[in-house]
């Protein structure tokens, strides 16, 4: 790399496709997953959950809906724990978060290309 | 990796109480909306483990759906779930500023721009109601 040149845009990237999915998507996942499913207000079977995980185009559907928003996380959390006084450990935060949203992610494709 | 932000000889950080955010309403406001990627990115965590049980069977899921019933549980996710709205309203509201949209020579009005983004989270939202509950 050349110096000078950071991989800022790069994360900075993600982070903003990431918020992008988050504040679509994640609000109705949480009220139907969280809340809606498990107090009974609406029931989905089994069978309709397991026919709809193998499908390709859900499988991508939830890999963007869980690893990118991973990304928005990785980036955020850095920089509230930056803000709040540990500047001494600027790379291993940096390390440590951006590290924790590459595992998820590995963890995700594992999890649905299994599934 | 590399740093992000390199540590540049010479650069100053004011030593700052780890409570500086809470002097002013709008620090407060700020931690807030950053905090609220902690709630997403558990509950995305806990919908992965969702999506592994169900590749284990019906009564993996049903024992997890069952675990989801705890008091302790819903608590979480009605806080979880506020947080999560306010992300999605930060987000959509710096859309406006961020984002500008021309239509031929005229700049469309911020607002609008935001509104846009509101209609558009209420669709995809309904959608994915609609593919999940009425199509089964």
């Amino acid at each position: 790399m050349a110096p000078g040149k950071t991989m800022e845009p790069f994360w900075w990237s993600l982070f903003s496709v990431g918020g992008v999915v988050a504040a679509f998507l994640v609000p109705v996942h949480l009220f139907l997953h969280g809340l809606a499913i498990p107090l009974g207000w609406f029931s989905v079977s089994h069978a309709r959950l397991l026919a709809l995980v193998g499908q390709p185009l859900v499988k991508i559907y939830l890999f963007v809906l869980i690893a990118l928003p991973l990304y928005h996380w990785a980036h955020r959390f850095r920089f509230i724990l930056e803000d709040l006084g540990l500047h001494g450990f600027r790379a291993p935060i940096a390390v440590l978060c951006y590290g924790s949203a590459v595992a998820g992610t590995v963890a995700t494709l594992w999890v649905l290309i299994r599934v | 990796m590399s740093e992000a932000r390199p540590q540049r000889p010479g650069l100053y950080y004011p030593k700052m109480p780890l409570t500086w955010w809470l002097g002013r309403p709008g620090y407060v406001r700020f931690m807030i909306r950053e905090l609220t990627s902690v709630f997403i990115a558990i509950f995305l965590v806990e919908l992965l483990v969702l999506v592994h049980k169900v590749g284990q069977g019906p009564q993996a899921y049903a024992d997890m759906v069952a675990r989801l019933q705890s008091p302790g549980w819903i608590v979480f996710h009605v806080v979880a779930l506020a947080f999560a709205l306010y992300h999605t309203i930060t987000w959509f509201k710096l859309t406006g500023v961020v984002q500008v949209v021309r239509v031929g020579d005229h700049k469309v009005p911020p607002s609008l721009v935001v509104a846009g983004t509101f209609v558009a989270w209420g669709v995809v939202s309904l959608i994915i109601l609609y593919w999940l509950l009425v199509r089964s």
